[in-house]
């Protein structure tokens, strides 16, 4: 028999059995949920009138809407009367069904691909859903983690299962290291320029080779949570030392015996040296430059060095509208150099990049500088309420305030600005979220994603610098 | 869910590549915790020229008179015609249940996005693929004379009112599901033996998983 890949591996442990048709049904260990795509699942459980199939493989938090201000206020907070009652729709259908929730005004509230990584609730080897597509982040772990919609939430809450097929394997082959001051999202967004949004259509990526083994947790997170935005069903890296030190001690991790027990079977979730891969794609990490998107899709972007493609240069005439479309919305030229984007706000967070190891790049640029004259607005909004503590217990806080950002509390926020947190019309924002449609941050927003060092150094310049220059 | 059935429409053509759910269902009107509601707020960037907020009645709108679906030849079409990579981005399920409202049966397109593809099987939407060059003929039709088809999914075919019958391929398992309007959960539970036996086994193996607790 050929070898398997972690995917292949995770798969077969949790594969309740194969249809007739073909169609596997695949056990769920861990479901998150939040307040936007779970409330007419609930609803959908309470009409048939069916219960909850395994209470304590649900984990909930609100994120997507809640404001990053006023936090203390709680429910309170939160002025949109259709966003409240969102939020108050999780706390009561958490507390009808028994399941663990960090409410508004736990500290432990965030955004759900972060709190879940950071209690230990992601483990290595699991199956995780969420009504989300970044929840591909917690492949980070060697789990197999999809976004689903809210039927298959209402599915997974009355069965524990996904009904599917199981998607094909892709490797993304990594030589070399990134070079100080290139990071996982660039990496990430050089695959995804490369691979095209839907180049990993109903794949699972695996992230290896030399550069991402030599990522932190927070970086392979960051690779796996745009996964989806290069089409893929899930992205996954294989369990190593550094994976078993992040999930050593957390609150949701086994201790003592258990813990290994658990080391013995999560140390067996590596692609065997004879796994078959369908695809694969080689990236050389050492050159690679920062990066910037500049249009309206996560694969329109080019290295902080470069300038804006050219539709006339472009031979595929789909391509070339795309970018003509792309390039009337963000208020562009083809050819302008990158580093002549004015700004006008930046953000600074989201399920991709608000870790403390993010938070901590961010500082290293900033420390000692001051946010230009022409940005209105830099906001900084942590991953989660411990990360928030985290860094300012580590003076990064204080660091970032000194420099004129805006310091706030946990959430999604600017993201998807479904909460009060939204670009202006026509205003250009540095982003370390993961997409830049249009609209995304705000009614007619521009948005342009970077990695948080970007971000930082941007907000210090007024416009795209190469942040290699200054660390 | 309602079952699939066959029907004859006319085709909108929506010439992009690329149309996420962001674009499908905008993130403002994701607050709601109904179903239903959407129709009226399904492209609302493209639609409208005001920036929409949830409750706003149609009428209030300023609309969008160069936006494809507003043209009146357009008006009633039950056929999304789309190109490359459509419904890719957000999960949200909402990007299907506008589309439905508003008054879709069908998305055809080149390829579609893993998750909006499963989310219209939960719902009755039917997406079908065609490869690049029908889809281009297509194309050249709706925006030409006006494109009118007949959609079966049980003989898997789209007839157009005039030209030649196209086949197209569907998963069984799915097509038997939407004929039937079947519902997934029910279909599951009925391997509830299955699933509980799969358990004993998993969490004898795996006993620091969360939902060991029960």
């Amino acid at each position: 028999m050929a070898g398997q890949t972690v995917y292949d591996k995770v798969w077969s442990d949790h594969e309740v059995g194969v249809r007739e048709d073909g169609e596997s049904l695949l056990y769920i260990d861990l479901q998150l949920l939040h307040e936007v795509t779970s409330p007419q699942a609930f609803e959908g459980l309470a009409l048939n009138h069916r219960p909850l199939w395994r209470t304590g493989a649900n984990l909930a938090t609100p994120d997507h809407n809640v404001p990053t201000e006023r936090r203390s206020e709680g429910l309170a907070g939160i002025d949109d009367p259709v966003a409240h009652e969102q939020v108050v729709t999780l706390d009561a259908n958490c507390k009808a069904y028994g399941v663990t929730q960090f409410d508004i005004l736990d500290k432990r509230q965030g955004i759900v691909h972060v709190v879940g990584p950071e209690q230990g609730a992601t483990m290595p080897g699991m199956t995780v859903v969420c009504g989300d597509s970044h929840t591909s982040t917690h492949g980070a772990f060697a789990a197999l983690a999809q976004g689903i919609g809210t039927s298959e939430v209402e599915h997974v809450m009355a069965t524990q299962c996904l009904a599917q097929r199981k998607a094909g394997n892709f490797a993304i082959e990594t030589t070399g290291r990134l070079s100080e001051g290139v990071y996982a999202k660039d990496l990430v967004l050089a695959i995804i320029a490369r691979l095209g949004t839907a180049g990993a259509t109903a794949h699972t990526l695996e992230y290896r080779g030399e550069a991402v083994q030599a990522l932190s947790m927070e970086g392979r997170m960051t690779l796996c949570n745009m996964a989806i935005e290069a089409g893929a069903r899930a992205g996954m890296v294989a369990v190593d030392d550094t994976t078993l030190e992040y999930v050593h001690g957390r609150p949701f991790a086994p201790v003592g015996q258990m813990w290994d027990q658990a080391e013995t079977y999560w140390r067996t979730l590596v692609s065997d040296d004879d796994a078959v891969f369908d695809r694969m794609e080689r990236f050389d990490a050492t050159a690679l430059a920062p990066f910037v998107t500049w249009g309206t899709s996560p694969e329109l972007g080019v290295p902080v060095d470069g300038a804006i493609p050219n539709p006339d240069r472009e031979a595929d005439p789909v391509k070339a509208e795309s970018i003509r479309l792309a390039l009337a919305y963000m208020g562009l030229s083809a050819d302008q150099p990158i580093t002549d984007i004015q700004l006008d706000r930046v953000f600074i967070g989201s399920c991709t990049n608000a870790r403390i190891e993010d938070l901590r790049a961010v500082a290293q640029v900033v420390r000692g500088r001051k946010v230009a004259g022409r940005i209105k607005q830099a906001l900084v909004v942590p991953g989660s309420g411990l990360v928030k503590a985290q860094a300012e217990a580590e003076g990064i806080a204080d660091v970032l305030i000194e420099a004129g950002f805006d310091w706030r509390d946990a959430g999604c926020s600017m993201c998807l600005a479904m909460n009060p947190d939204k670009l202006g019309p026509g205003e250009h924002c540095a982003s370390t979220s993961n997409r830049n449609f249009e609209g995304r941050q705000g009614h007619a927003g521009r948005t342009h994603l970077v990695s948080p060092a970007m971000a930082a150094a941007a907000a210090i310049a007024g416009h795209f610098v190469d942040v290699r220059e200054w660390i | 869910m309602r079952a699939f059935q066959a029907f004859t429409g006319l085709v909108a053509p929506l010439d992009r590549a690329n149309v996420d759910t962001d674009q499908i269902i905008p993130k403002q009107f994701l607050k709601s915790i109904k179903r239903t509601g959407f129709g009226d707020n399904l492209f609302d960037g493209w639609r409208y020229l005001d920036e929409g907020h949830p409750g706003q009645t149609a009428n209030e709108r300023q609309i969008n008179h160069e936006f494809v679906l507003n043209a009146p030849r357009y008006q009633g079409a039950r056929v999304l015609l789309a190109r490359d990579n459509f419904g890719c981005g957000s999960s949200r399920e909402h990007a299907v249940w506008a589309l439905m409202e508003y008054g879709f049966d069908v998305v055809l397109a080149p390829s579609f996005a893993d998750i909006f593809y499963s989310n219209c099987f939960k719902n009755g939407l039917l997406p079908i693929v065609l490869d690049e060059e029908t889809i281009e003929k297509m194309f050249d039709a709706a925006q030409s004379d006006g494109l009118v088809v007949s959609v079966d999914l049980e003989s898997q075919t789209i007839v157009p009112q005039e030209g030649e019958a196209v086949a197209f391929d569907i998963d069984p398992v799915r097509k038997r599901k939407l004929l039937l309007g079947l519902d997934d959960i029910g279909l599951t539970l009925a391997e509830r033996d299955r699933i509980v036996e799969f358990e004993k086994k998993h969490y004898g193996q795996m006993p620091w998983l969360p939902g060991a607790r029960g």
